[in-house]
């Protein structure tokens, strides 16, 4: 009878040493210790984000209102994964600890994620789901943007990949809240109800902190509150045309960048990471 | 003795794109070099989409046709910049598209985000015509942004009734 691997003593930086041995070689990383950390702390966040919300929308496989929207959300995850490679791939690299962006997703604790509170929200109907990927999308595609012309090329150069897929999740989810909010009295009443929900989660894209400012100082990322306007003016328009009401709280949830998460983040890790926790460095 | 890189090249273009085996992997533009680095040869691929599962697929591919030509020492290496854009779709390969049946790409009219081309496509005002590639009607319909694979929309032709996919701009 097979046995099952080992799973007490599972030896996690033998396996991180030999997948990193078989990547090429990274390239040496000049910045400054504190830099550095800040840097590793800013591609967290953002491989984070997608990753998570990567995961989320791929909640919606085989399970979508109908058969074009299931293959789009399907579409949607599969470009935020993909995403996620290459930011916790380099994160690994300006980390220098030999870890991979498999390491990373699959053997790190809630508390070490750094991903927005907004993105690890349950999916709640397709409205909401829309809802919060339309806000997610606004940003992103901001931030994409400002990203494009970072000092490192290596940054710059995934954003100007990732940049041209979000610009149709914008696309996308702009077309169905415009559409959803000016449907029907259903539809409309739970677009409502969904930008009620998610907006106090918002505000934590634009909060700064020490890190933030670092990597905005070296040019590596913008200034968060450069990308504000250009937001406000993106869901203004859309939330218009859609003839939804912009909620007034400025109330913002925060510390899913710190670290700090609510009890959904747990529930996705333990769905996500079980395979590799149960089985390490098992591979297809 | 090795191979020149047109023949590197020439057994490339042999090689079939996994998911729409009617084009090869030089017509969709993924290949970007090929050099020998001394003993190495050295061939750099971009991905078309970020998370396109047909990546992995295509390195493997590429590895054993040129493993099966003679080629010993081989390095495959990733680069990003540029990033891909369907402009680099060879013109055959439009043309194997279409008979395969699906629409080639329009180029320049890659989604930027910007809120004008919404605001045109939501009234109807948009001038991105995409030709039913059976019976060649301007008169079609997008049915989603997305298709079966990442790179593809779907529309539906009013004229012949089939659906069909688009090959998106991006």
């Amino acid at each position: 009878m097979p046995s099952l691997p080992d799973m007490t003593t599972p030896n996690v930086d033998a396996l991180a040493a030999k997948a990193a041995s078989a990547q090429a070689k990274a390239a040496p990383i000049e910045a400054a210790p504190e830099l550095r950390k800040a840097f590793f702390e800013f591609l967290l966040r953002m491989g984070d984000n997608t990753l998570i919300l990567g995961h989320r929308v791929s909640e919606w496989c085989g399970h979508s209102p109908v058969l074009e929207e299931d293959i789009a959300l399907a579409n949607t995850a599969l470009d935020l994964i993909g995403q996620t490679q290459m930011w916790l791939g380099l994160a690994g690299e300006v980390e220098g600890e030999e870890r991979t962006a498999d390491n990373l997703a699959y053997l790190r604790d809630a508390a070490q994620f750094r991903n927005v509170l907004l993105v690890e929200r349950p999916n709640g109907d397709f409205g909401n789901t829309l809802m919060r990927q339309f806000l997610f999308d606004a940003w992103h595609h901001e931030m994409l943007k400002a990203l494009a012309s970072s000092t490192d090329p290596r940054v710059a150069e995934i954003a100007a990949k990732a940049v041209k897929e979000v610009a149709y999740h914008l696309e996308r989810s702009a077309d169905l809240v415009i559409r959803l909010g000016d449907g029907t009295e259903e539809s409309h009443k739970r677009m409502q109800v969904a930008l009620d929900d998610n907006w106090t989660y918002t505000g934590e894209f634009f909060l700064t902190d020490d890190a933030d400012r670092a990597v905005a100082e070296a040019g590596i990322a913008p200034r968060l509150e450069s990308l504000k306007a250009a937001w406000d003016s993106m869901v203004n328009d859309v939330l218009d045309q859609a003839r939804l009401t912009r909620p007034e709280s400025t109330y913002v949830h925060k510390g899913g960048k710190r670290g700090v998460h609510t009890e959904h983040l747990g529930f996705i890790l333990a769905d996500m990471q079980f395979l590799q926790r149960a089985y390490p460095g098992a591979t297809w | 003795m090795q191979p020149a890189t047109e023949q590197i090249w020439r057994w490339l273009g042999e090689l079939p794109d996994p998911e729409i085996p009617v084009i090869s992997l030089t017509d969709l533009g993924i290949i970007r070099d090929v050099a020998w680095d001394d003993d190495t040869l050295v061939v750099k691929l971009t991905p078309t989409y970020s998370g396109c599962p047909a990546t992995a697929v295509i390195n493997l591919d590429i590895e054993k046709k040129l493993r099966a030509e003679g080629i010993g020492k081989l390095r495959l290496e990733r680069q990003l910049s540029p990033p891909w854009t369907t402009d680099w779709i060879s013109a055959e390969g439009r043309e194997k598209l279409r008979e395969y049946g699906i629409a080639p790409p329009v180029d320049g009219t890659a989604a930027d985000g910007r809120l004008l081309a919404r605001v045109d496509r939501l009234a109807g005002t948009s001038n991105l015509v995409i030709e039913c590639p059976r019976c060649g009607s301007a008169n079609t319909e997008r049915v989603s942004q997305f298709g079966s694979t990442p790179c593809k929309a779907s529309y539906r032709c009013k004229d012949c009734l089939e659906p069909f996919d688009y090959f998106k701009c991006i």
